[in-house]
Order: structure tokens, then C-alpha cells, then sequence
């Protein structure tokens, strides 16, 4: 039984009159349904019914004025079947448990003992404990998830072992560190004298992640330039001696393949610029990686504003950084900001070469091996040439087929009209 | 190993101490010719003489007043309050001076007292034989308050304290004296004070007590094992320090946590616990941190029905448990 009590219907009101009565004993009432009219001194107005059921007694005749808060009617609540009762007077219940904070958990019983039970069953099993919330953040359960699970505590609270029955049976072994099953395959221990298990070296880890990450996130497209280097080859020839003489380091086809790249970089700067979500980051300096292959494997230092860098001072600086990073010298600063990579697995003799992209760089170039071929020319006549491959992987989120073909033209272009004239230092 | 006693552990600990260190002695009432009245001392009047095994007269406050002199002069004092309800008229001493000492001497003076004392209900011991103190004394900072519940750790733990440079309150559930066997090492099996030890390891709920109720948990925990509830059963060992890691671990193990004790209620062990647990380990906790405890009535009754209805027991502990698990 719930009894519906005369409403303040304004500031100030005290007291209000019953109009008329909308509903008689025995009939049904929605909730929120018209139930009286009542009138006050400022306003008219129709009061609902707080609840649904049957309306049992009125207890204010039409025609009477009662202060607010004085009962009128009482409305016995309707009960489906096996579902909780909404509760009349909510205030009541909270008294309660503030006094016996435990009483619900040692009565245990039915969700329909109402009273003493903290809201019952539809409230317990929305309250979540630390434990319980910790590991939804831990093993992203939706709150569709949420409502799939089964709470087995009191009240049909869910625990932390449902959760975790819940998170076993979706396929995901609970670890302490959230991390799943799929991401980290067991490694099958190898036998005894006939494997043996290197351990991973943090730079082994580092390019690992690395690696996995952009072949995982950056759609890598790939396309090949052939280039006749036989003007780089001549003139480097004849310039090595006086290079070396002058800058005190060799002249060797690194920091000429990199001033080709910076010059068409300028001329395609969107392969010098990165993904976000938001836009293409175009950069302003041109950083140029060049990979050097270490003792445990391989580190790509950078030649920092290489665009403003004569062909001497490219050799320089790469001398520079190759030799620091071979005696474990660099710094910080000299293996961060890269914005495009040369990578020159040539020097092994291979011809093609699809290398990976180093996040969040656009692009990566690989010099292969100049090699000797006969070569069709312009004149059709056959010749031997120093032939040499320039294989890029770009980012086919940030720049399409066109402007990497572009851009491989202009940094063949550039290297097949190398000449004396092309100012050295 | 060799299988002992509670009472027969400390003994022996007294023995081997005092065979070791001439700086050890005991002091107190009844402790030399009578042997204690537990007898916890029987038989070292004999092998130590009058000189190191002191029947004292009946002033609690002098045993400790002596004790501290002593120790100051650089002895090794045991000191037995023969019931921990009688320690009051010491309480001046123990916690304005003893425990003070090496603060007050700005680390100049240590105060290696052990002072032992049986507690704990259960033996019809009504209002004057029955007291936990363990909170009173836990409360002071410059004392360590230890409570082993076996053997192996009676006599590990009297060795540590009797080698402890500070005071120490060693307190003995005198129910357990007799009522709990188990082996103790041979070798000279110092247990370290302020470690708690996991007495029995379990995933869904953690029990933590000491004493003669960490009996009572293990219990439990065995029934709780035959209704698919596994429990975890940490004994706390040290009152204080107590150790806090310990208490987390176990907490961020199950998530559910009852604390027993049987001193009473209010700002006792048991809320020292939970406190621990809500600053360290909430994020963890997959229930209200729970506690039975004996009743804030002022002492143990002597009536056998309200003795029984004052003290935490298996029953009321499992249903507490099951009450815990079922959350």
C-alpha cells in the first residue's frame, strides 16, 4: 500500500482543496494517470498517480482543503508477476539500511522482500564494485556486455568472478597486465641442444614494435625507379681524391643520393610529412634518416635540416653520425625527428629492396646496388651503364602513386644530370 | 623437529635465550619457585638460580619500573604480567617511559624488554583473567606488539623479542597454551617480527586474524573448502608493525576481506586492518571489508552462556565467511 499525500504545487503553498477526483476505489491507475484535481490559492492543477495499482480509498472528500503533506488517497500497488514492486516510499528504506548497513546481506531471500534491501535486485546488480570496475576498464566491456552477465551475489550483484567466468568464457585469458592471448604467442621452449633462445636486446625489441606497428597501421605501397649513375659514378671518381683532401672524409654515394632526395623532397613535399587523423602533418624541415647497421642491428640517425647542407657537409654529417652510432656516441636529438629515410642496402649488392616505414614518417628510400648492365640508349644503340635501383615505400594514406612517381623522376632526374657543375661543397 | 605445546615452546625459548645471553633474566610473580602460574617458567629457578629467574612482589608497576633499569644498565629483562588484565597498574611505566626511552634519549638509549603476558577468553576466566590489550598497547608508538598463534612461531617470536632492541609486548592466548600443538624447528628458528604469514593460500576471500581465532579461521577456510569457497588465511603474527604488504597482497588476491579478533569492536586490530585496505588496495576490493569481532561490552562475563556469546567462534566465523563469499 502506498498513500498519495497532498503536493506542494508552488512556493509558498500550504494547502490546496480537492476539486474532483478522477479515479473512484477499485479502478486501475497508470502511473504518472490523472488521479485528482486540485485547487490552491494560485494554481489548478490535475495530480497524477505517483504509482501504478488499484486505487484503494479516498481519504479527502471533494470540496475539502488539507495542508500539504496530509494523505489523501491510497493506491495499492500492482505486482506483476515475479518482478519487484516499485517501492512506495523510498525515504523509508534508506533509514533502514543506514542503520543496519549489513542487514541485507545476512537475510539474503527473494528480491521481493522490499524493505531493509538497499533498492534490490535491479539496483545490486547495477552497483559496481572497485574489483568488478577495474577489470571492465581492464578488458573493455561494453556496457552491453555488462548487461549479458549474470550476477551471481547477493541481490544479483555481479562479482569479480563473474566477470572473470565472463571474460574466460568470451575467449581472453585474464592476465595482470590486460594484455590478450592473440598478442603475445607462447613460445614453444626449444629442445634441449637443438635450438637455442637469444633473448631480445631492447634495440631487438625497439625495432620489433616499431616494425610491427607500421606494418600493422600504414598502408605501405611500393614502386621502383632504374637509374643510370654512370655521371655520379665518373665525376665521384674524379673527385674522391681532392674530397677526401679537402673535407677529410671519403666521397661516397650516401650523401649524393641524399642531396637527390632532399631536392626531390622540395619538389614533393608531400612526401615529407605525416598521418594524423586530423590531416597531413607537412613538415618544414627536411630531416633525412640514414640507416646504419650495428653490431646488434640497426639504428637510423638523422642528418637534422639536411636541406641546408652542401653535398660536403651531407658527407659530413653522415660520416659523422655513422661513426658515433657504430661507438654507441649519439645523442637523443641525433635518432629523433626524422621526417623521410635512406635506407642503402646496396652495399650488400641487393637490387630490389622493400623496406618499412619508420612511423610516422611518409616515406622510405632503399639505394640498391649499382651494378654494370648493357643498356639501351637514346640513340638505340647498346651500352654498358652503372644501372642502379631506387626502390620507395610510401604511405598510401598521405600520397598516391602519382606524386611517388614524381618524386622517384625528379631524384633520377637529378642524379642523371650529375655533372662538375653540381657544386660539391 | 620436535612437536610442542604453545607453553612448552616458550619455555624453551626462555631457556635457550637465558643459556645464551647471561644479560637475560625473568622477572615476576609467582615466575621462580612456582614456575608461573602456567608454568610457563617451570623449572628455570632450578637451572638459573634466584638471581636470574626474580620472584617479584605483586606491583605490576614496579616488575616494569625494575625491568627498565635494568635494561637501561644494560640487562636483558623478561618481564611476566601474569594476566594481561593486570597489566593497568604498568601502564605508566610501559607507555610513558619504556616506550619513550630511546625517543626521549634521542636514540642514546635502547630498552630491550620483552614483556610477557597470557590474554584472551575462553577459559572461564571471567572479568579479571579474560582481556585483550592488544589494541590499547598496539595504539602506542615505540612498541611492538606481537600475538603468535602456534608454536613454532611462540618460540620464534619470543627469540626475536628477547633480541629486540625495543620493548616489546609478547602476548600469549592463554587457551592456546595447551590447546595448540605443532612442531618447532630444532635450530634456533627466529621468526622476524613484523611479518605476517599466509597459513593457507586460497582465491575467492581472505580471512585475517592471529592467536587463538586464526585457529578458528583455518578452520573455517576447511569448510569453506568442502562448499567450493577456497578462502586464504593470513596470520597477522605482529600487531605492531603490522604488515601492511601482506594484508594488500592478499587483499588484491580475492577482493574480499573478514578480519577476526576477539578484543572488541571499536578501534580495535580489525579497523586498523581495513583501513590499510582502503588506502591501499580499494580499487581492488570486490566487497565491504568485513569484521567479527568480540561485542563493546566492558569485560568477559563469567556466565559460561554469555561467554560463549562474547567470543567469536567456527560457527559465527563461517557464517560471517559464507555471508562475505555470497556478496
Amino acid at each position: 500500500m502506498a498513500s498519495v499525500k497532498m503536493p506542494q504545487l508552488g512556493e509558498s503553498i500550504t494547502e490546496g482543496t480537492i476539486a474532483k477526483w478522477l479515479k473512484q476505489p477499485g479502478d486501475t491507475v497508470k502511473k504518472y494517470e490523472g488521479l485528482v484535481e486540485v485547487i490552491t490559492d494560485k494554481v489548478n492543477a490535475e495530480v497524477p498517480a505517483p504509482l501504478a495499482g488499484v486505487l484503494k480509498e479516498i481519504k479527502v472528500k471533494e470540496g475539502t482543503t488539507v495542508t500539504v503533506g496530509t494523505e489523501i488517497a491510497v493506491i495499492e500497488e500492482s505486482v506483476p508477476a515475479g518482478q519487484t514492486p516499485s517501492p512506495a516510499v523510498p525515504t523509508r528504506r534508506r533509514e533502514d539500511e543506514g542503520t543496519r548497513p549489513l542487514a541485507r546481506a545476512s537475510q539474503v531471500p527473494s528480491p521481493a522482500s522490499g524493505e531493509g534491501q538497499g533498492g534490490g535486485a535491479a539496483e545490486a546488480s547495477t552497483r559496481l564494485s572497485p574489483a568488478v570496475r577495474a577489470l571492465i576498464e581492464e578488458h573493455r566491456i561494453t556496457d552491453a556486455d555488462l548487461a549479458r552477465i549474470q550476477g551471481s551475489g547477493i541481490g544479483g550483484r555481479i562479482s569479480k568472478k563473474d566477470v572473470e567466468e565472463f571474460v574466460a568464457r568470451r575467449g581472453q585469458p585474464v592476465t595482470a597486465n590486460g594484455e590478450q592471448a592473440h598478442e603475445t604467442p607462447t613460445l614453444t621452449l626449444p629442445q634441449r641442444g637443438k635450438e637455442e633462445l637469444v633473448p631480445l636486446s631492447p634495440m631487438r625489441k625497439s625495432i620489433a614494435n616499431n616494425m610491427l606497428k607500421s606494418k600493422q597501421t600504414i598502408p605501405h605501397a611500393w614502386t621502383v625507379a632504374e637509374v643510370d649513375m654512370s655521371n655520379v659514378v665518373r665525376f665521384r671518381q674524379q673527385a674522391r681524391d681532392g674530397f677526401r683532401q679537402r673535407e677529410g672524409v671519403d666521397l661516397t654515394f650516401v650523401p649524393i643520393i641524399v642531396k637527390a632526395v632532399v631536392e626531390g623532397l622540395k619538389a614533393v613535399p608531400v612526401l615529407n610529412a605525416s598521418w594524423s587523423e586530423n590531416g597531413v602533418v607537412m613538415h618544414k624541415d627536411i630531416n633525412v634518416g640514414v640507416a646504419v647497421s650495428v653490431d646488434d642491428g640497426l639504428i637510423v640517425p638523422v642528418v637534422h635540416q639536411a636541406d641546408r647542407l652542401s653535398i660536403a657537409g651531407l658527407a659530413k654529417a653522415i660520416d659523422d653520425l655513422a661513426r658515433r652510432a657504430r661507438g654507441n656516441k649519439l645523442t637523443i636529438p641525433d635518432v629523433q625527428g626524422a621526417t623521410f629515410t635512406v635506407n642503402n642496402p646496396g652495399t650488400f649488392g641487393t637490387i630490389l629492396s622493400y623496406s618499412i616505414i619508420a612511423p610516422p614518417q611518409a616515406g622510405i628510400l632503399a639505394m640498391d646496388a649499382i651494378v654494370k648492365r648493357p643498356v639501351v640508349t637514346d640513340g638505340d644503340a647498346i651500352a654498358i651503364r652503372s644501372m642502379m635501383n631506387l626502390c620507395l615505400s610510401f604511405d598510401h594514406r598521405i600520397l598516391d602513386g602519382v606524386s611517388a612517381a614524381r618524386f622517384l623522376q625528379g631524384v633520377r632526374h637529378w642524379l642523371e644530370g650529375f655533372s662538375e657543375q653540381v657544386p660539391l661543397y | 623437529m620436535a612437536t610442542r605445546t604453545v607453553i612448552e615452546a616458550i619455555r624453551e625459548a626462555m631457556d635457550e635465550e637465558m643459556a645464551r645471553d647471561p644479560s637475560v633474566f625473568l622477572i615476576g610473580e609467582d615466575v621462580g619457585q612456582r614456575g608461573g602460574v602456567f608454568l610457563a617458567s617451570d623449572g628455570l629457578f632450578k637451572k638459573y638460580g634466584e638471581y636470574r629467574v626474580i620472584d617479584s612482589p605483586l606491583a605490576e608497576s614496579l616488575i616494569v619500573g625494575v625491568a627498565i633499569g635494568a635494561a637501561v644498565n644494560g640487562m636483558r629483562p623478561i618481564v611476566e604480567i601474569q594476566f594481561a588484565d593486570f597489566i593497568a597498574p604498568a601502564f605508566n611505566q610501559i607507555v610513558e617511559e619504556a616506550a619513550r626511552f630511546c625517543y626521549r634519549s634521542a636514540g642514546d638509549f635502547n630498552l630491550p624488554i620483552v614483556i610477557r603476558t597470557p590474554y584472551g577468553g575462553g577459559v572461564h576466566g571471567a572479568l579479571y583473567h579474560s582481556q585483550s590489550i592488544e589494541a590499547t598497547y598496539g595504539h602506542i608508538p615505540g612498541l611492538k606488539v606481537v600475538a603468535p598463534s602456534n608454536p613454532a612461531d611462540a618460540k620464534g617470536l619470543l627469540k626475536a623479542a628477547i633480541r629486540d632492541p625495543d620493548p616489546v609486548l609478547y602476548l600469549e592466548h592463554k587457551r592456546s597454551y595447551r590447546l595448540i600443538r605443532g612442531e618447532v624447528p630444532g635450530n634456533d628458528g627466529v621468526v622476524p617480527i613484523g611479518k605476517a604469514e599466509v597459513k593457507r593460500e586460497g582465491t575467492h576471500l581472505s580471512l585475517i586474524a592471529y592467536g587463538l581465532m586464526l585457529h578458528y579461521c583455518l578452520e573455517v577456510a576447511e569448510k569453506l573448502a568442502t562448499e567450493g569457497v577456497s578462502a586464504e588465511v593470513l596470520d597477522l603474527r605482529t600487531i605492531k608493525p603490522m604488515d601492511e604488504a601482506a594484508v594488500i597482497a592478499t587483499t588484491k588476491k580475492t577482493g574480499k576481506v573478514l578480519v577476526v579478533h576477539e578484543d572488541n569492536r571499536f578501534a580495535g586490530i580489525a579497523a586498523e586492518v581495513m583501513a590499510v585496505i582502503m588506502e591501499n588496495a580499494f580499487d581492488s576490493l570486490d566487497a565491504p571489508v568485513m569484521r567479527l569481532t568480540g561485542p563493546d561490552v566492558p569485560a568477559m562475563p563469567f556466565n559460561h552462556v554469555l561467554e560463549e556469546a562474547f567470543l567469536p567462534n567456527p560457527e559465527r566465523i563461517l557464517a560471517k565467511a559464507k555471508e562475505l563469499a555470497a556478496y
